[in-house]
């Protein structure tokens, strides 16, 4: 008990008992030799020689970046154009597949356990793959292209919408659905009038940020084959041009940033 | 009209809410159900519609037996009987028009609900409802966007628009204030009256229970105490149903709010009572 009382006779309160605060002590000891530990593994694993030139690399690497090939941006617009479609069908087919299959993992609106645990396997399966490796996947059975690029963002966009949405349908209030089913409702209709104006802002929200995260794995899918401008930054880096590799950067650079303006508008809007 | 026999509730927890519970309540009869918190009113309304599963006993409504009704039944024995809720239940997000018509869900189709293509007939009749309660100016508003007396009222015309002959209602003024409160039950009992419905309220102000009910049902750890008129509810009942305490005062109290009432500007509780 922290609660004990002095000579005097009056009460003291501390936060933890004194074991308790001897255990605390211990934990920080522990975690902090192994923290030391690690860090002495991964020097021991490290090339110095490598790490000391460092800075004399980095801004060679620099100066070759210097000035940008201006005049490559203009190959760089269909690539560009691309690697935005990549991520807005792709977003829309996975948004597409994703809300049925919340909505059979949401405990509250799930017609069946069984069919629950499948619902959360979807989605499980869905987000513990990378999109670039979907995309690996999808460029050998689809061959290289845009469609792999697409159905790879989709595939990944399921499991990140469906566990959020149905997250969001799980904290819904229940008494309007109380209230619809007691009108004598079939099940669709109170999904429909209960259960779907009240996550239909979460919904909105969750969608936008997904297709703004999409922007940003989109441009790297190229490298794989699955399409957009990632084709020519791996181009650029193997033919070591450079000045052609900061143009790239530039570009992604200025195109995440726009996604960025538009899906903060957009969830403003919403909300 | 509603007949319950020996119904009873356990729940999984093995809470025992309802005992061996018999009543009956003719056509066009309002009954108020008064009791300590937990004492089984919501349950026992929520079993008659089945948001609650009865764990024995058998509920009549008219010749339907409802507690062995196959979902698809009991959607359309459910159409008969209609909710009004404590905290109004409406949904938020839709207009004040959608939450009336949504009492029409267990007569129209799917896809005509979700386009919003209601009959006609319902849509002129919810029009008429809601200038009923009063509220014909905010049928584009959504929701959120009124106040809790309105909201209620929103909630009494989606229940009328449900052509029910039973309403069952939980709590309707617990989150009102006493004026607003007593113009909502009014509001109850006159359109009761108009439709020949009756009514089971749950309700934990005893006095509006004795001004607006015709009889009353006292319940106390899931058995019915008391059953009977609101002038038989004396102190000695009242601690049957609740347990110790100073009656004296409640009926003194009463007195206050009633002379209160009279004090009131006459014509704004005329148009209350009007609305």
């Amino acid at each position: 008990m922290p609660v004990s009382t002095n000579e005097q006779g009056e009460p003291i309160w501390r936060l933890r008992t004194s074991r308790a605060q001897w255990l605390g002590y211990l934990a920080w000891l522990a975690g902090i030799s192994l923290f030391l530990l690690c860090w002495k593994l991964i020097s021991d694993n490290t090339m110095w020689v490598f790490v000391e030139d460092a800075g004399r690399q980095g801004s060679d690497l620099i100066s070759r970046m210097l000035p940008p090939q201006w005049s490559y941006a203009h190959r760089l617009w269909q690539p560009m154009w691309d690697t935005l479609n990549i991520a807005t069908l792709g977003t829309l087919l996975g948004i597409a597949m994703a809300f049925p299959v919340a909505f059979l993992a949401a405990r509250n609106t799930s017609p069946h356990p069984l069919v629950r645990s499948a619902a959360l396997v979807v989605i499980v399966s869905s987000r513990s793959i990378n999109s670039l490796i979907w995309a690996m996947l999808l460029v050998t059975i689809l061959g290289p292209g845009v469609l792999a690029g697409i159905i790879a963002i989709a595939l990944r966009s399921i499991g990140f919408v469906g566990k959020l949405l149905y997250e969001a349908i799980e904290e819904i209030h229940p008494t309007p659905v109380e209230a619809i089913n007691a009108t004598g409702a079939s099940r669709m209709q109170v999904m429909s009038y209960a259960v779907l104006p009240q996550v239909m802002p979460a919904f909105a929200g969750i969608s936008v940020y997904r297709w703004d995260i999409n922007i940003r794995e989109s441009t790297v899918l190229g490298l794989v084959g699955a399409g957009g401008i990632g084709l020519q930054l791996n181009a650029a880096i193997n033919s070591l041009a450079w000045n052609q590799v900061s143009v790239i950067f530039l570009m992604i650079f200025v195109t995440v940033l726009a996604s960025e303006w538009v899906s903060a508008r957009v969830r403003r809007a919403i909300i | 009209m509603l007949t319950l026999r020996a119904v009873t509730k356990r729940y999984p927890t093995g809470d025992l809410a309802l005992n061996d519970i018999h009543l009956s309540l003719p056509r066009g009869q309002v009954m108020a159900l008064i009791g300590p918190s937990g004492a089984g009113k919501s349950t026992l309304i929520r079993c008659v519609n089945r948001l609650v599963e009865p764990s024995g006993g058998s509920i009549h409504l008219e010749d339907t037996e409802l507690t062995g009704l196959s979902s698809g039944r009991l959607r359309q024995a459910r159409r008969a009987m209609a909710m009004i809720f404590q905290e109004y239940a409406l949904v938020d997000r839709l207009t004040v028009m959608e939450n009336v018509l949504s009492g029409r869900l267990g007569y129209v189709g799917f896809w005509r609900s979700f386009l919003r293509r209601y009959p006609k007939t319902d849509v002129i009749e919810a029009f008429r409802l809601l200038e009923r309660v009063g509220l014909g100016h905010a049928l584009d508003k959504r929701a959120d966007a009124l106040s809790g007396g309105q909201r209620q009222r929103v909630g009494i015309a989606r229940a009328l628009l449900q052509d029910p002959r039973l309403l069952l209602v939980d709590e309707p003024t617990a989150s009102l204030d006493p004026k607003t409160s007593r113009q909502i039950m009014r509001l109850i009992r006159e359109l009761c009256a108009e439709r020949d419905l009756a009514a089971i309220i749950n309700i934990h102000d005893v006095n509006l229970a004795r001004q607006f009910a015709d009889r009353i049902v006292g319940l106390r750890g899931g058995e019915i105490v008391f059953d009977g008129k609101p002038g038989e509810l004396n102190a000695e009942i009242l601690t049957t149903i609740y347990g110790e305490e100073d009656w004296g005062n409640e009926e003194g109290e009463e007195e206050d709010a009633d002379s209160a009432v009279q004090v009131t500007p006459a014509p704004a509780l005329a148009m209350g009572g009007g609305r």
